[in-house]
């Protein structure tokens, strides 16, 4: 369980507490948190799930996989602390992490 | 204007399989795609990423299931309107009059809408300034090459188009390519094509660099660049191109009337029908208790919906139920033996 932060572009904040294993893209979907569209459902195909990671939490997570940076280029301004949701698995270690939401994911 | 017992928007997995099971209970159906292939998200999203998840097929991609599907439904010579988008719905005595962008119209006492999470459009550039040369000199597509011939060209992306693109027009035209990161996803030989392009100074590469605006009276004469260290540069600029892949978005469905929830659209699990008459909706698009994404529950539904039509399309016949190893009828629409 980890309780992550989840910003929205306007600033407005939500705190939901994730169960381990779930994906920070469904921890914001199950919770109705607005700014994630995750329009594929987590199969890592169309960069609707972009966040960007509070830059001090950034390295501290597990590294992307082939693949998910060839979906970023594709997404909403994205930049060097850019991530897909989806691909971010939630464990124990992620408990305070903060994402905030671009602008908009299309 | 063509009449027909049901129109599916779709041409993904779960449109196809119903269409199969429209053509076994002996219905006639149109099939209009947004895109210029069969297949939805399987062809377009991951035509080479295996599935395992298919009942009795233990691994297939999604091309080989698109072709499979095709296979499937040869036997009832469906049309196929490919390259085209249904924009209206309206009903008119009994009847749904539906029209396409192309001018296309169908009469049809049934809709089955097999969306996926909509039509497929171009990812276009953040830049709000952009907007004004949209369709002009800020294009995301190309139908005319020669328009380019001794232009400035800044092409934007890393996947295949854009690296195609850069390649091809910087024989007639100035190209500049410029993409957010230093790898690119297209082909190895593109790559490597494009380096050796740049070391010749035939293309000028900008890499790690994003677009901020663009600039023109009247017509486009710049496009500022900058880096994420927040550096920028302007470069002359005839065109802009853009090559950021396909997002998927709704479209026209909204205005259709239809009770949304969401992105989704909620259906009744006996036939999948929505809150119109005769308008079902199947396979991603859909919702409803328990709702799954998979293919396989696309199938079930589109199975399903095509009982739902016949009520409809013959509403003065009783829908029989029969397996097709044991039905003479069956057997003769798919014109086996």
């Amino acid at each position: 369980m980890a309780k992550i932060k989840y910003i929205e572009y306007s600033g407005k904040e939500h705190v939901a507490e994730v169960q381990n294993g779930l994906t920070v893209m469904e921890g914001a979907v199950q919770n109705d948190i607005p700014g994630i569209d995750a329009d594929c459902g987590g199969s890592m195909s169309c960069a609707t799930c972009h966040v960007y990671v509070k830059e001090d939490w950034y390295d501290k997570l597990p590294k992307k996989e082939m693949g998910e940076d060839d979906m970023l280029d594709q997404a909403y301004e994205p930049n060097s602390t850019s991530r897909l949701s989806c691909q971010i698995s939630v464990s124990d270690e992620l408990d305070g992490l903060e994402v905030h939401m671009p602008e908009k994911q299309v | 204007m063509i009449k027909t017992d049901v129109v599916i928007i779709g041409a993904g997995p779960t449109g196809l399989f119903c269409a199969h099971q429209l053509g076994i209970i002996g219905l006639k159906c149109e099939i209009v795609d947004n895109l210029d292939k069969i297949g939805g998200q399987c062809i377009e999203l991951y035509p080479d990423k295996p599935i395992y998840d298919i009942p009795a097929v233990p691994e297939c991609t999604g091309e080989e299931l698109t072709n499979n599907l095709i296979e499937q439904i040869k036997p009832f010579k469906f049309n196929f309107h490919l390259n085209d988008r249904v924009q209206e719905v309206t009903s008119e005595n009994e009847n749904w009059i539906v029209k396409t962008t192309n001018g296309k119209e169908f009469h049809t006492p049934n809709v089955v809408i097999a969306g996926g999470v909509g039509s497929f459009e171009p990812r276009k550039f953040p830049t709000k300034s952009a907007e004004k040369f949209d369709g002009t000199s800020v294009l995301y597509s190309i139908k005319d090459k020669t328009i380019f011939k001794d232009k400035s060209v800044a092409i934007f992306g890393g996947g295949d188009s854009a690296l195609d693109w850069a390649i091809e027009l910087s024989n007639t035209s100035k190209v500049s390519l410029i993409h957010r990161r230093d790898e690119f996803r297209g082909a190895p030989a593109s790559v490597q094509k494009i380096k050796e392009l740049s070391e010749k100074n035939i293309i000028n590469l900008f890499t790690k660099y994003s677009i901020k605006d663009v600039k023109g009276n009247g017509s486009l004469e710049e496009v500022e660049i900058k880096s994420e260290e927040g550096e920028s540069k302007i470069l002359k600029a005839d065109y802009v191109l853009g090559f950021f892949g396909l997002i998927m978005r709704l479209g026209p469905i909204v205005e259709w009337g239809l009770n949304l929830d969401k992105k989704v659209i909620p259906v009744n699990t006996e036939n999948f029908e929505t809150n119109k008459k005769g308008i079902f909706a199947i396979g991603d698009i859909c919702t409803y208790p328990g709702k799954l994404k998979l293919i396989l529950s696309g199938f079930h539904e589109g199975a399903l919906a095509a009982r739902g039509c016949f009520k409809y399309a013959r509403p003065n016949e009783k829908y029989r139920f029969e397996f097709t190893t044991a039905s003479n009828t069956i057997k003769d629409r798919l014109g086996v033996k």
